[in-house]
This record gives structure tokens, C-alpha cells and sequence, in this order.
């Protein structure tokens, strides 16, 4: 399953500059650790004891994971990541 | 109708069928028009109960300073009514909002604080957090945390809603400093649970996320999640092609972040045609497009509207 996951600025010295690099797994806890195995260090930035990190926002073709199954939220061919950090708005 | 002043004429505001952009008949979407406040955006409820709730508590006192970090209708509103009752303001305002948000703060005798474009209204808050701790007499209303925010919306939009439309099925909203949702969620989950909260948060451009480490990131203290039941990332693509349609459909003439909470609508209202299920769906129209017609936004090709939006906060 090919997926593309989209990396804030603020990460991408774990993937050498990449603004988007791609990932497979059938959910997005196995597309993250499929990640580390070749961007070292993103999974600990992304992930604390098994659930994402209070600032880290991570969406699923638009949809905030944490409303649908958190990093067990599914993900199949073609779906596009996106990582965020959580910032003000108003 | 008739009020007593322009500040008892807030809220109450029209709700609105959109029947060319509902899917069906049995799949509704009503707009909440919230550009008919006095200034001209939702943010006047918030800051009406704020001001009040600082009054009655004693915190604002005639000749006081308030010092608020905003990216503009929340400003606009406070230099409005701050003017009426003789308070002196001060915002803190993200560099990269738009010209006529600063004129109308102007106008109304506000005094601005630049905050740097990187970082936004992260930035905006962080700074007005400093200068207030320079100026211990100064009040700090402090939108993102404010009770008196989402109390406004508990006490005055959700009631509205359940009033004007008692099948409501889902409500749709910006989220900033997340004061509608949490307002309008709560009066759902106490007086119809089956609502579901649905939240359009705008993704801006790179330079908006701009911080040193993660750990300077920022989630607004009124925001629980409990009271929220999807969220949905809205780019300035989707914001601009959807104000535009709200326009050319429904004659609607709304701000970019409109176009972000219509797109969001648009995606639940799918969602509930392929389930079979019908659905009557409540969104917010945050403001007029009338601040915005220096962005680029409603001009020439959706490509060119999106490139000129880039790095601007543009709702």
C-alpha cells in the first residue's frame, strides 16, 4: 500500500529536505514505523507512548486522525498523509 | 426590529436554506449568517460576553487598556465596542493579514502591535503574552481561553440553531479559537447528543507553520476534543473554489474561511447521501467577503487566487 505523507518544515531534517516522501503500511501506526526504517528519529517526533504527540496534528485525506481511530486509522493505496503541527487560528 | 444600541443588536442573525448547493431534498444545508452582527463578523458575540463578563467582574474599569492578540475580526469587534464604552485597545496582529482588517482596527482608535508573519497567530499570541506581563494593569481578554467566548455561543448561537431548525443533524464551524465549536458542541451534547460537531480547520501556507520546535506549538486552552466529533484540514484551494460557489449558487457573498466551513459542510453532506441517511446541516458564514477583496481571493483563475494566498492568514 502506497501512500503519500506530506512533512512540515519543521521535520524535514529527518527526510533530508523531502516536503513529501512515501510510505506503506495499512495504517498509519505501521506507515509511521515503515517511515523510520529510512527517515531515522520521525517516529519519535510523531509518536509518544503509542499515541501521536499533543502539537502533532496528522490527517487522512483531509480528516483528523484523532477523530477517526487515532494511529490506528486505516489507510489504503493512494490516500495522502498530511503531518501539521497544531498552531493558533482567530 | 428595534434595539436600544448597536450592542444589544447582536446576534439573532438569519439562518438561510441553501437549496442549490444541498444534494438533495433530504440531505439540507442552512447558513448562519453571521456577517449581520455589527461589525460584521461571528466574533461579536464573543467579545460582547467577554467585555460584559469583565465588567461585571470588576477586571475592566473605565480607562482601562485591553491588550488582545488577533488576526483581525476579533480586533475589529473589541475596537468597536471599546470605543463605545472608553477602553483604549491594543492588538497584536500578525503582519501578514490583510489591509483592510488594519484600516477597520484603525478607524474604530485601535492601536497595533506587529507580530512576525512566521509563526501567525502563534506568534501574535506569544508576543501579546509578553507585553502583558510588561503591563500588569493592562486586561487581557484573552480570546483562545476564555470562558465568556464559548459561553456566548452556548448561550446564543446553539439555542438559535435548535429554534430555527429543530432537525438539525450536524453542525459545521471554523476553528480558531475554537470558542463557536466548543459553545454550540456543548449546547448540543446537553439538548440534542445525536448532533454531530463538525470542525473546518484551515491549512495556510508553509511560512504560517514556521516554528522552532514542536514544542511551540499551540492548542487553544477552551479546545476539548469530547465536544468534537470530525475535523477536517481545508487549503486555500478548496477555501477560494467554495467561496466562490457560495456566491455564484446561493448569492452569498462570504469571507475565504466561509469557503473552508462550506467545504467541510459539502464532505459531511456527501457523506450522509452515500449512507441513505437524511440530514439537515447548520454551517457558519463567519464574515462578509468585503475584507478580503485585497487578497486576490475573488479575482481571475482559482490557480492565481490560491498562489496569492500563499503565506497570508486568510481566515
Amino acid at each position: 500500500m502506497a501512500v503519500e505523507v506530506r512533512i512540515p518544515t519543521i521535520l524535514r531534517t529527518h527526510t533530508d529536505g523531502e516536503k513529501a516522501v512515501e510510505g506503506s503500511g495499512t495504517t498509519i501506526s505501521e506507515v509511521i514505523d515503515d517511515l523510520e526504517t529510512r527517515h531515522s528519529g520521525l517516529k519519535e517526533r510523531l509518536v509518544e507512548s503509542g499515541d501521536l504527540r499533543r502539537f502533532v496534528n496528522v490527517y487522512v485525506n483531509d480528516e483528523d486522525v484523532r477523530f477517526l481511530a487515532g494511529v490506528q486509522t486505516p489507510v489504503k493505496d493512494g490516500d495522502t498523509i498530511v503531518v501539521l503541527p497544531a498552531v493558533a487560528g482567530g | 426590529m428595534r434595539y436600544e444600541s448597536l450592542l444589544d443588536s447582536v446576534g439573532e442573525t438569519p439562518l438561510v436554506g441553501l437549496p442549490r448547493l444541498s444534494p438533495s431534498a433530504d440531505v439540507r444545508l442552512w447558513a448562519k449568517l453571521e456577517d449581520r452582527n455589527p461589525t460584521g463578523s461571528v466574533k461579536d458575540r464573543a467579545v460582547l460576553w467577554m467585555l460584559i463578563d469583565a465588567e461585571k467582574v470588576g477586571r475592566l474599569r473605565p480607562g482601562c487598556t485591553i491588550l488582545e492578540p488577533t488576526s483581525g475580526n476579533t480586533g475589529i469587534s473589541l475596537a468597536m465596542v471599546a470605543k463605545l464604552r472608553g477602553y483604549r485597545l491594543v492588538c497584536v496582529m500578525p503582519e501578514n493579514t490583510s489591509s483592510e482588517r488594519r484600516q477597520l482596527l484603525q478607524m474604530w482608535g485601535a492601536e497595533i502591535v506587529d507580530s512576525p508573519a512566521a509563526g501567525g497567530s502563534n506568534e501574535a499570541v506569544r508576543v501579546a503574552k509578553g507585553i502583558a506581563a510588561e503591563h500588569s494593569d493592562w486586561v487581557m481578554l484573552y480570546q483562545y481561553g476564555n470562558p465568556a467566548n464559548a459561553a456566548a455561543h452556548y448561550e446564543g448561537t446553539g439555542p438559535e440553531l435548535l429554534a430555527d431548525l429543530p432537525s438539525i443533524t450536524h453542525f459545521v464551524a471554523g476553528l480558531g479559537t475554537t470558542g463557536t465549536l466548543m459553545g454550540v458542541g456543548r449546547f448540543f451534547r446537553e439538548h440534542k447528543p445525536d448532533v454531530r460537531i463538525v470542525a473546518a480547520e484551515p491549512r495556510y501556507g508553509e511560512l504560517v507553520y514556521g516554528l522552532r520546535n514542536l514544542e511551540e506549538g499551540f492548542v487553544p486552552e477552551l479546545y476539548d476534543e469530547t465536544l468534537i466529533d470530525s475535523r477536517f484540514s481545508v487549503g486555500p484551494r478548496d477555501a477560494v473554489r467554495r467561496t466562490r460557489e457560495l456566491l455564484e449558487e446561493e448569492g452569498i457573498f462570504a469571507g475565504i474561511s466561509t469557503g473552508a466551513i462550506l467545504h467541510a459542510a459539502l464532505a459531511q453532506a456527501a457523506k450522509s447521501v452515500e449512507a441513505g441517511e437524511s440530514a439537515d446541516i447548520a454551517l457558519v458564514v463567519c464574515d462578509g467577503g468585503w475584507k478580503y477583496l485585497s487578497t486576490g481571493a475573488y479575482e481571475g483563475t482559482i490557480d492565481e487566487a490560491e498562489d496569492r494566498l500563499e503565506g497570508q492568514l486568510w481566515a
